[in-house]
């Protein structure tokens, strides 16, 4: 039988001034217990680090907890005074950060900061701090903790650091540990390693954990029950077994229907129109019923009460309330619309052993004495109409290859062809012009765009750079783009961040489109957007391309996406494409190891899925000083001897199937 | 016809006034603009020192109106060029005394001989020419008189204010439809967007003091005269002029060399980025009263030499007051140059800038368009932060000598004409303390403005208030 | 590392370059030596004679660049430009205007500077932290609010009026101390402290807001919420996370200044009637001795230089992210 380690009953929590609160979290129930993991999920803003940071009462100075209770271990945690609520901080209670870059102190010692926590939890121990922060330094996983205590924060990886969170929080000995979203800003293989150290301290201390996170795969792959939070509220709580073969709450199916995979190749993918309500607004109905497919009138009528199906299940939605009402009409979506692609055999874009490299200049003198081969060596081409998606973890050089193919950076060697022009040799008004064949979409939507400008003058900058049309045709065509974007034509009168972020991507694509180019340079174009809003830019971008026969580069690390959107991948390490072919072909027989490592690790949501994760050790080495022979040799689980000494050749497996492997030859 | 006079500085501060209402209306367009000075407007702080500051600006514009009057056959008065603002307190200006007089007082503050009528001299106190003249019998009509002067000059101030504030309120309740009894309690518990409480009692304050000084200094010297017998709170209205430009012409004439050079060095880098560099480093490392010292020995050195160039006193000091905020600027330049290079440099990696070059923009477009606006709340705290430190440093160079022409009315002239009198037994202090007190009021009221307009435009420190 | 800083040593040279060009520029070439020699000795005995005269008693009868009357190497070491200028490298400032040996005068005049420039440093420094601490630990209540205001009227006053009060209220009225002179030794005591004292309250409003806004920065950083969720109290959190970084820019800005604490300052050495390098300055202004004013600006921008270049140093000490690069 299990026992409950946590209740929150009925907590509010506000943020801002009295006058116009907003309403971050708003009535939320959980029970946590000892020993089980529990998963908080849902999108952006929708107040799940408020609520950990209300149990932890971390608040920032403008938050306040209004009412309700939150009882851990027998004790109302609200009701402590602050200096009784630091014993619990940190102690029976911890708690680690999603950005483990800056949440570390940059000016002290790891073992200092993990020491600091244990002198505070661990007051016998005295003597024996230091031999305790090695302890649990190499409890964490993190090799040769002597001297890695010794060192600073700037000096470790991403990862590297997250180990060192868990640690500090580890040094009190938690019942509980809130791990918000821990992994959101690492690598797949590292959030594997990360996820998989989590689990095994679990199962060694019997700690519970309340992990937040957005990820679906990320909670079929840790947790054992989990709550849906949407706009300040839960909305459905259950057995992640049961969740995965029936979620009940409309949000919690459309999030299901929205993921990307390649079975949904063919059709559109479902999308959750429009965007979190804002949480300053009163609500009269249900929070969701303006994004939800199935909701009738009484759903604007009236609040949902919770209902409790069984002991692990509730939902918060009114057809599953005791005078249950019949679904609303479903609003048709024409899922079928992508007619099969046509690969034609025409590249619009060869790419030839293309180099970036950055000189790394040392001495009294800034003498170059060696180079960041962020870019080195690439070979790839792009039929027309169709998306090459370029794989990669952060640091591989994917997003160089991007832009020194736009001659954003001037490549340092090779040939990029678009059709007959070779770009590298253009100079000038050349190039200027034949800028027009080939944009770019960046990552972030809010950053991508001018602050000051109003968004009809974003998307005609282009134009008016390429010295398309005149001043009247350019508005025409602004109002045109807009609408083919899914917005409408009044958005020209207004600015960039009155706008959420899908739909400030939806203006990044109108931008891009607006010179009619041939080849589009996406750039992680929706790993800064919910999984909802994602589907929506995925849609898009997809429907453009039948369209108007564009041509994607598609960089991402997302392989879900590729597998949804992409025609061909190719997989990047350290600055070189290992493995490329069609994507069936790399996504369901990868002959590297590492798209097989790479694959294995992306968290599938899907509870019964037997994973076996290839477990990668350590980080990516430094692009300035890659390994010798095969770069990946000395994390590679089945390096031969050879492999150290010389880089495999390229081996070809099918017509379009290509790898760098000594394994494979 | 009085002939219009046009000092270098006076068509400078003419240039600064059209500049400020063209950016006025360019920011009132200008969402991202507007948005921070409704938050100005909004503070209470910020609302009452503008009201303060805009009383300085408002006799500075009025000092900066020059003209020479009508030659009326005395060719010495017609080369004297006068001001707007001397026009209007004439009083003061034309009552001058023989030597110190302390405020308020009727009688000098130095023993003079007298030659009585009975032919014999007496060492004594002698009355003064202007300063209480009108006193038959300065022993006891003296108290009295003053504060039934003050009582006077306040209830004419008090009751100047409230017709005022009765007309304000008048004209709000019928543009808003409402009573005037509810207009008055809405503005009393701040649920107005604009603090006007604030501003009202500010403006009430201001009145009653104004008129208060404006009824005693017509019949009294209110601080006192200096050495020459001048009246002390004339010479330190007129400083406000000085103060006002020094503060803010200074920061004009650096502008556009920090901002080309600042911008270009970020978003060019390389070359150029060294090239700008190395000079703002070189002028910098030249310790700044030095670099000053220097280059105003080497002007009065010309200056002395070629006196031959300049029309009038007037015109000189005009002249000399210019190259020092010129001085000034280029000692001060460096600071903005190197916060808009590091700011362009993070902005030039901005996504948006490499959308534009992927467009193939240019790159003085892409300057003009993407970097300029975002960098200009930079420039405006700038030039709102600086102005109170130009104000002080104004009195310390010219203390040393090497600030405004001494003939030129500044605080900093009053205080260091007043240093050789504090070894004077009783002291002759009110020199110092008028020029301390203004100055300070100015300067307080800059600092509190300054503070609320960095708030709103440089929102990192909001949240933690 | 040591790379790093000897390049920064060696940009020093180009830089002082510059300066020198500037000054010289500013005194040989936008006025001739005849100006200087009219303005110096006034307007009624200018006769040719006497300025050719006080030209050559200061050697500023020398061609300014190029010496055609000389032979071979002296056509440009006999020049105004290499015997005025270039020779400030060499830390040869020649003498005075009024014939003292410049260098001489400031190996003397530099202690007592530094004597007061020191202590108002150090002590202000330390005030201005404590204050700082406690309005950030307090920050969002009226502790704060009513720090700030009363830094704000701190330093809306002017320097002026620090000096000039003090001075009138400690030596005048309470007799104190003196009003000014100075001693060797020991004895110099009783002449410092006042303007000690007020060089350090001078300071308070400006400093104090200074490092509040640094500390403020660093108290809304990721880190910090980490070490509140370690179940850090307060003042720890304070003490042993966000004073320790915001450490780092107010270290790094003192050792710039340091190397010019030397110089001393303009207006307090002249009214508490210091013997310091400010005094000297303000001494040779007022007597327009072109040779010292001169000589100041080079010692500044060297000492401007140093502080620098220690600045870079310090970082490297300091901040392990510079260090370990």
């Amino acid at each position: 039988m299990s026992e409950t380690l946590l209740t929150i009953a009925n907590l509010k929590t506000r943020l801002g001034d009295a006058q116009h609160p907003i309403r971050v979290v708003d009535g939320v129930d959980i029970t946590i217990n000892k020993g089980e993991t529990f998963a908080l999920l849902g999108e952006s803003g929708c107040g799940k680090s408020m609520t950990a940071l209300s149990m932890m009462r971390l608040l920032p100075p403008s938050g306040r907890v209004i009412k309700g209770r939150v009882e851990f271990a027998g004790i109302n945690l609200l009701s402590l005074s602050e200096r009784e609520m630091r014993g619990v901080r940190g102690g029976s209670m911890g708690m680690i950060f999603q950005e483990p870059m800056t949440s570390l102190n940059p000016v002290l010692r790891i073992g200092e900061q993990i020491a600091e926590s244990v002198r505070l939890h661990d007051k016998q121990l005295r003597g024996a701090v230091d031999d305790r922060v090695v302890a649990l330094l190499d409890a964490v996983g993190i090799p040769d903790p002597t001297r890695r205590a010794r060192e600073y924060p700037h000096q470790l990886s991403g990862g590297m650091k997250q180990r060192v969170m868990i640690a500090m929080a580890l040094a009190g000995r938690p019942k509980l540990l809130i791990a918000d979203e821990p992994t959101t800003a690492l690598d797949v293989t590292i959030q594997a390693q990360v996820l998989k150290l989590l689990k095994g301290l679990q199962q060694e201390t019997d700690m519970a954990i309340l992990l937040i996170t957005h990820d679906l795969g990320v909670v079929a792959e840790t947790a054992d029950r989990l709550a849906v939070m949407y706009a300040g509220q839960i909305v459905e709580t259950a057995e992640v077994d049961g969740f995965f073969k029936g979620p009940k709450h409309p949000y919690s199916r459309k999030l299901f229907d929205s993921l990307p995979d390649s079975r949904k190749r063919d059709e559109k993918l479902a999308v959750i129109e429009g965007s979190v309500p804002s949480l300053d607004s009163y609500f009269k109905g249900c929070r969701f019923t303006g994004r939800c497919d199935v909701s009738s009138d009484r759903c604007h009528r009236e609040i949902p009460k919770w209902r409790q199906l069984d002991e692990q299940t509730g939902v918060r939605c009114l057809l599953y309330a005791y005078d249950a009402m019949l679904p609303g009409e479903k609003k048709e979506q024409d899922t079928v619309l992508h007619s099969p692609r046509r690969l034609t055999q025409e590249n619009l874009l060869n790419v030839q052993n293309l180099k970036v490299h950055f000189p790394i200049q040392k001495g009294i003198f800034k003498r170059v004495v060696g180079y960041v081969r962020a870019v080195d060596g690439i070979d790839l081409s792009i039929p027309k109409g169709t998306t090459l998606a370029l794989v990669g973890e952060s640091g591989c050089g994917k997003t160089t290859v991007g832009k020194g193919i736009l001659q954003l950076i001037r490549p340092t060697d090779g040939r990029v062809q678009l059709e007959e022009d070779e770009l590298t040799l253009l100079k000038g008004e050349a190039l200027r012009r034949r800028r027009a064949d080939m944009q770019i979409i960046f990552q972030d939507p809010m950053s991508s765009m001018n602050p000051r400008m109003l968004v009809g003058n974003i998307i005609a900058e282009g134009m008016q750079a390429q010295r398309m049309y005149n001043r009247q045709q350019r508005e025409n065509r602004v109002s045109e783009l807009l609408q083919q974007v899914g917005l409408s034509a009044d958005a020209a009168k207004r600015y960039p961040h009155e706008f959420s972020g899908g739909q400030r991507q939806r203006i990044c694509v109108a931008r891009a489109l607006a010179v009619e180019p041939r080849l589009i340079v996406c750039d992680e174009p929706t790993s800064a957007l919910d999984v909802s809003v994602q589907a929506q830019i995925l849609n898009l971008l997809k429907q453009l391309q039948n369209e108007l026969d564009l041509s994607y580069l598609f960089i991402t690390h997302n392989i879900s996406v590729v597998s949804y959107l992409a025609d061909q991948v190719a997989v990047m390490y350290l600055g070189r494409i290992v493995e490329k072919g069609n994507v069936d072909e790399v996504l369901k027989n990868p002959a590297h190891p590492y798209t097989q490592a790479l694959l294995s690790a992306v968290p599938v949501p899907d509870p019964n899925h037997q994973s076996s994760i290839i477990q990668l050790e350590g980080d990516m080495p430094s692009p300035a000083n890659p390994p010798s022979g095969c770069h990946f040799h000395p994390r590679c689980p089945a390096a031969k001897k050879n492999c150290a000494t010389e880089y495999p050749h390229e081996t070809q497996l099918s017509d379009s199937h290509h790898v760098n492997c000594w394994l494979v030859t | 016809m009085p002939e219009l006079v046009i000092l270098s500085t006076d068509a400078l501060i003419f240039l600064l006034v059209i500049l400020a209402s063209g950016f006025t209306r360019y920011a009132s367009k200008r969402e991202h603009l507007r948005a921070p000075w409704r938050e100005v407007a909004r503070s209470k702080v910020g609302m009452g020192a503008l009201l303060v500051l805009s009383c300085f600006v408002t006799i500075g514009l009025l000092d900066s109106i020059h003209f020479r009057p009508e030659a009326n056959g005395n060719t010495k008065e017609s080369a004297e060029v006068l001001s707007l603002f001397d026009k209007l307190v004439t009083p003061l200006r034309m009552y001058q005394e023989k030597t110190y007089s302390a405020p308020l007082a009727a009688y000098q503050y130095t023993k003079e001989n007298a030659e009585l009528a009975n032919g014999t001299t007496r060492r004594d106190y002698p009355r003064l020419e202007y300063g209480g003249s009108h006193l038959q019998n300065v022993e006891q009509e003296w108290g009295s008189d003053i504060v039934s002067k003050s009582l006077l000059g306040m209830s004419k101030g008090l009751l100047f204010w409230l017709l005022s504030t009765l007309l304000f309120l008048f004209w709000r309740s019928q543009r808003h439809r409402a009573t005037i009894g509810n207009t008055l309690n809405e503005l009393w518990a701040f649920q107005t967007e604009i603090p006007w409480r604030t501003l009202l009692i500010t403006a009430g304050v201001i009145c009653l003091l104004g008129f208060w000084a404006a009824e005693l200094s017509t019949y009294y010297h209110l601080l006192g005269t200096d050495k020459v017998g001048e009246d002390v709170f004339y010479q330190a209205l007129k400083s406000i002029r000085t103060g006002l430009l020094i503060g803010t012409l200074t920061t004009l004439v650096m502008l556009p060399a920090a901002i080309l050079l600042g911008i270009m060095a970020g978003y060019f880098r390389g070359w150029v980025d060294d090239l700008i560099q190395y000079a703002y480093t070189t002028l910098n490392s030249i310790p700044g009263v030095l670099l000053i010292a220097a280059a105003i020995l080497m002007m009065q050195i010309y200056m002395s030499n070629h006196e031959e160039q300049f029309a009038s006193l007037t015109q000189r000091a005009d002249l000399r007051l210019l190259f020092l905020c010129m001085i000034l600027g280029v000692t001060s330049w460096t600071g903005l140059c190197r916060m808009l290079r590091g700011e362009t440099f993070k902005m030039r990696e901005m996504e948006y800038v490499q959308a534009a070059q992927a467009f193939g923009v240019g790159n003085f477009t892409i300057i003009g368009r993407h970097i300029l606006p975002n960098v200009l709340h930079i420039v405006l705290i700038t030039l709102v932060l600086d102005f109170s430190g130009l104000v002080l440093a104004e009195a310390v160079l010219s203390y040393v000598n090497i600030g405004v022409d001494p003939t030129m009315n500044s605080w900093g002239n009053m205080i260091n004409s007043a240093r050789l009198e504090m070894a004077r037994e009783p002291i002759v202090w009110w020199s110092l303390a008028a020029a301390l007190i203004f100055m300070f009021t100015l300067v307080l009221s800059a600092n509190l403005f300054s503070d609320v307009v960095r708030d709103a435009f440089d929102p990192r420190l909001r949240s933690s208030r | 590392m040591m790379a790093y800083i000897i390049r920064r040593i060696l940009y020093a040279i180009p830089i002082l370059i510059g300066v020198n060009i500037i000054t010289f520029m500013l005194f040989f070439v936008v006025n001739s030596p005849e100006d200087m020699a009219r303005m110096n000795l006034g307007m009624k005995r200018i006769t040719p004679e006497a300025i050719q005269q006080w030209k050559e008693e200061r050697g500023y009868d020398k061609p300014t660049l190029y010496n055609e009357a000389k032979e071979g190497i002296e056509r440009v070491t006999d020049t105004i430009f290499f015997q005025k200028s270039l020779k400030l490298f060499q830390f040869d400032f020649g003498s005075s205007d009024s014939g003292r040996d410049i260098g001489y005068d400031i190996s003397q005049r530099m202690w007592p500077s530094l004597a007061i420039a020191l202590p108002v440093l150090i002590v202000g420094l330390a005030l201005n932290i404590t204050f700082a601490l406690l309005i950030a630990f307090f920050r969002a209540t009226y502790i704060d609010f009513w720090g700030v205001v009363t830094c704000v009227i701190m330093m809306s006053i002017s320097s002026l009026f620090y000096i000039i009060g003090g001075q009138y209220l400690v030596g005048k009225l309470l007799h104190l101390v003196p009003i000014s002179g100075y001693d060797t030794g020991l004895a110099s005591l009783k002449f410092l402290i006042l303007p000690v004292i007020i060089g350090i309250i001078g300071g308070i409003g400006a400093g104090t807001r200074w490092y509040r806004t640094l500390f403020l920065e660093e108290i809304n950083r990721d880190y910090v919420r980490t070490a509140r969720a370690k179940g850090l109290s307060e003042q720890w959190v304070l003490f042993g996370h966000v004073f320790k970084n915001a450490l780092i820019p107010i270290l790094t800005g003192v050792v710039a200044v340091l190397p010019l604490l030397f110089m001393g300052s303009l207006i307090t050495e002249s009214f508490f009637g210091i013997p310091g390098l400010g005094s000297y300055t303000i001494d040779a202004i007022n007597n327009q001795d072109f040779a010292i004013v001169r000589s100041m600006v080079f010692l500044g921008s060297v000492l401007y230089i140093i502080g620098l270049i220690m600045t870079d140093i310090s970082y490297t000490i300091v901040d392990p992210r510079v260090r370990l690069q």
